[in-house]
């Protein structure tokens, strides 16, 4: 059978990553000593398909590394090997070493096997003081069945009959029969009783059954169960050992296996075959491998990872189907509509549209939701960062994730994985102190880095907190003085210097070191969020720790949006950011002495502003009358801004400014109204930030109190 | 909107049509188009259509000469006026006047679409390299910035631009040349 397996190689890939992003935070979760089996066998699984997968399409330095790195966990699962702290970073290694080759598959280059072949003689060694330490015990200690003689020559007899179905499901008994003449010599009896004659033959069924003689060293019952591994469920199997003992001996002696759940008589080799597996009960080995295998998909389905693909709930798929079907009904029903149209249809034509609307509505919410995947997939590399840059820095850092179900837009958590390393590195590298620093500081010796992710107002925000030094004013401002950034007479307020941080080049750092302090990493972090249009800052106390908050819009693409207009301009503010919108009373507008207007609402003072005002428009009027004002919150501030209408709420679709002009302050992008006109987005953010800067300094677009009525 | 045929060159002196004839490769054809009186060329390769006037969407704390944004097909392509960025008199926008829209190359090397407002589109001309004179040196700063050079064409003297340089500098913001 002729399959072209390469177009198998990415869901390979993809299931190996992900196999080995399974097999890490595993590890992650074994400490010394620990017999968290359930964790072993979750990461021997994930070693195992990559194995498996790795063989089947003749990736062998892959499957052959990870055999090695089998042999240990095995001993690991039986308690013949303990774990420790040497062993589990063995395997983390190995974990990585993995990833490489496989990464060095997919770009099709030359795999580097000098670190798979330095690893495996670790393997060795470790495995030849293990079996010295704990031989004895451990051969009793044992419930495996393992050949008694496993280093002498073995012949085992194994009868192989497939289900009908077994090639469709990708098997093909040939490889199955190449792997075992793997493993030493093999002699292949084929029984072909059940051929249908050649008209009634279904041609993708396997009417073929076999018998196999194999003999070799070191041969033993694991070694052959995995062979057949993969197709266990769907044949017959019986695997019996040929005991060193004369063939007469061996006639008619059952030979029970230990595992009780099967006890299978050895059939007398020399008995015809076709009676021999007609007659007997077939039982299929039910041994631990063949468990695993079954087990292993409800596994990785439950814990979804993946690069390059999204794996999408069939009900999600199912409605979508069912929306695009409505509206295919829709489209047809305006498209007869259309044919013969005449004014007393105008309320079919209205409904029809709405109907629509919905529709396309409902199935745009669906598809974006498609795009959403938990951040935990962002989060889950950090234990492992951290853990290295623990042992590399020599300090005690706890990770704390926290938030991991919030959902994010796939292409946004691809970019946000760097700035987040960059982030955590540097907490550890610089925020953090030596756990001496710390004892002698009268802290937790312990440190702390928290990642938290939660939705606020339309945004998602990041931040990474940690409680370690924090940031040192001082240091930075004679830092930023040395480097001309700012004269040494300038103030600046403690915050703002804190944000001299995230310029390029800066760094306090008094030396650099592997993990930061070139001062490229901060800079490259804004960067990047500046490019998912969101922003970063940091608050820090001295000596308390920092805190580093990236805000993240929600989604790219769309946004529901409310239409504002103010003077000829339409303008868009996103629905998520008005708290309420309402019709002006002066007489609730006061003028705070010195500062800017604030409208009293409710119980509230909110700052008011001019949007026109805040975006420098110098024609800006200053009369509130029969004005509107909508009042918006950022960050837990609010601020009303008066408009002159409000006009309809709709969906609109981002467009850039970006890509043909540039960065517009208090603008985060446009869109094509339903006229052809552009229509600016307003970035709420940024406008009531400037909105309560520039009512501290009393200038630009704040309200002037109309001298008129106060008069 | 107004659309204008590139026409082959037809209408040129004799001296230009021999020119074509010798060496078609290394000729480089400029649409040109008045302002204020001047005739100026653009590389006809940057031009990506040219387009009536249109009010576009003012874009916030923007310099003077760029007018805002209009919607090209989808994409929002901002729209700057020559006159203004060169510091020329402003002239009332009519239904004569003409947008031409051009693409350039950032600094990023990354491609963007702008428009320029100019009074009117004049003509396409084939123009050999060699026949580019340096721009005499009258203003250093508006040279160095966009002037690639002059040339003459029977009576006329045309004012190449250069257009990556032009718009390049012309609409990033902090650019004060004419505020």
């Amino acid at each position: 059978m002729a399959v072209d397996l390469t177009q198998f190689h990415e869901v390979f890939f993809e299931e190996s990553f992900e196999g080995l992003e399974i097999m890490e935070s595993g590890l992650l979760n074994l400490s010394a000593g620990s017999d968290d089996i359930e964790s072993i066998n979750d990461i021997f699984r994930a070693a195992h398909s990559i194995k498996g997968g790795a063989g089947t399409f003749g990736f062998n330095q892959v499957s052959e590394f990870t055999h090695d790195l089998e042999t240990l966990l095995d001993q690991m699962r039986d308690g013949r090997s303990p774990v420790t702290d040497e062993s589990v970073e063995l395997l983390l290694l190995s974990v990585d070493c993995l990833k490489d080759m496989l990464k060095s598959l997919v770009d099709k280059s030359e795999i580097d096997c000098s670190a798979a072949l330095e690893l495996t003689e670790k393997f060795k060694s470790l495995l030849e003081r293990n079996s010295q330490l704990s031989a004895a015990p451990a051969v009793n200690d044992t419930p495996k069945i393992t050949s008694p003689n496993p280093s002498l020559s073995s012949k085992w007899i194994i009868e192989f009959k497939p289900h009908g179905h077994v090639l469709q499901t990708g098997n093909e008994p040939y490889r199955i029969i190449r792997e075992l003449s793997a493993l030493g010599e093999i002699d292949v009896e084929v029984d072909i009783s059940d051929l249908q004659p050649y008209a009634e033959m279904e041609p993708t069924d396997c009417h073929l059954s076999w018998m196999l003689k194999l003999s070799g060293l070191d041969l033993n019952r694991e070694k052959i169960d995995e062979v057949f591994e993969w197709v266990a469920d769907e044949s017959d199997i019986n695997i019996c050992e040929e005991t060193s003992a004369p063939a007469e001996q061996a006639k008619n002696a059952p030979v029970a296996f230990e595992n009780g759940s099967y006890k299978q008589a050895l059939e007398p080799e020399n008995e015809s075959l076709p009676t021999s597996t007609n007659s007997q009960v077939k039982v299929a080995p039910e041994s631990k491998v063949a468990e695993l295998k079954k087990e292993s998909p409800k596994k990785s389905v439950s814990q979804p990872a993946e690069s390059k693909s999204i794996r999408v709930n069939i009900d999600k798929v199912d409605s979508l189907i069912n929306m695009v079907g409505e509206m295919v009904i829709t489209q047809s029903m305006l498209c007869a509509l259309s044919k013969d149209f005449s004014t007393d249809k105008l309320d079919t034509l209205v409904s029809g549209l709405a109907e629509l609307e919905a529709s396309t509505r409902e199935l745009q919410e669906n598809v974006m939701s498609l795009r959403m995947i938990p951040i935990s997939f962002a989060f889950n590399r950090f234990p492992r960062l951290v853990r290295d840059l623990n042992s590399q820095l020599g300090k005690k850092v706890v990770l704390e994730l926290k938030g991991t179900q919030t959902e994010l837009d796939k292409t946004v958590m691809e970019k946000l994985s760097d700035p987040l390393t960059h982030l955590v590195r540097n907490s550890m590298d610089h925020g953090m102190e030596t756990p001496e620093q710390r004892v002698a500081l009268g802290k937790p010796e312990q440190g702390n880095v928290e990642l938290n992710a939660y939705y606020e107002s339309g945004s998602v925000v990041i931040q990474v907190r940690d409680d370690g030094a924090g940031l040192d004013v001082e240091k930075i401002r004679a830092k930023a003085i040395k480097s001309n950034l700012i004269d040494e007479n300038d103030v600046y307020s403690d915050d703002e210097m804190q944000n001299f941080i995230f310029r390029a080049g800066f760094s306090t750092a008094e030396k650099l070191s592997d993990v930061s302090g070139r001062g490229v990493g901060l800079d490259v972090v804004t960067q990047n969020i500046k490019s998912l249009k969101g922003t970063l800052d940091v608050k820090s106390v001295a000596g308390e720790g920092s805190v580093f908050t990236i805000r993240l819009p929600l989604t790219l693409a769309i946004l529901d949006g409310q239409l504002l207009q103010i003077g000829n301009g339409v303008y868009i503010v996103p629905l998520v950011s008005i708290i309420e919108s309402l019709q002006i009373d002066e007489n609730n507008i006061n003028r705070v002495a010195g500062g800017g207007s604030v409208y009293r609402l409710r119980d509230e003072n909110i700052i008011v502003a001019q949007l026109d005002g805040l975006f420098g428009y110098k024609d800006c009027s200053v009369s509130l009358h029969n004005k509107m004002m909508i009042v918006v919150e950022s960050s837990g501030k609010k601020v009303g801004l008066v408009v002159d209408a409000l006009l309809n709420q709709q969906q609109v679709v981002i467009k850039s400014l970006e890509t043909n002009y540039g960065h517009v302050e208090g603008i985060s992008g446009a869109t094509i109204l339903g006229d052809g006109m552009v229509a600016l987005i307003c970035d709420i953010h940024v406008l009531v930030d400037l909105a309560l800067t520039n009512c501290q300094q009393n200038q630009g677009g704040v309200y002037e109190c109309n001298n008129e009525r106060v008069a | 909107m107004s659309e204008i045929n590139v026409r082959p060159v037809d209408s040129m002196s004799a001296q230009q049509s021999v020119m074509n004839e010798s060496s078609n490769l290394a000729t480089e054809q400029y649409l040109t188009f008045f302002l204020d009186g001047e005739e100026y060329g653009v590389n006809i390769l940057s031009v990506q259509e040219i387009r009536g006037w249109e009010q576009p969407t003012q874009l916030p704390s923007s310099p003077q000469h760029v007018k805002g944004v209009v919607n090209l097909r989808g994409t929002i392509v901002p729209i700057t006026d020559l006159r203004e960025r060169f510091g020329l008199v402003k002239k009332e926008y009519g239904s004569v006047t003409v947008v031409i829209v051009l693409t350039f190359i950032d600094e990023y090397s990354n491609e963007k679409v702008v428009g320029i407002i100019v009074d009117a589109v004049s003509d396409v001309y084939d123009i050999m390299p060699e026949n580019v004179k340096p721009s005499p040196g009258i203003d250093q700063k508006l040279e160095e910035a966009f002037i690639k050079g002059l040339v003459n064409i029977d009576e006329r003297m045309l004012i190449l631009l250069d257009v990556n340089k032009l718009l390049k500098n012309d609409v990033y913001i902090d650019e004060s040349v004419d505020e």
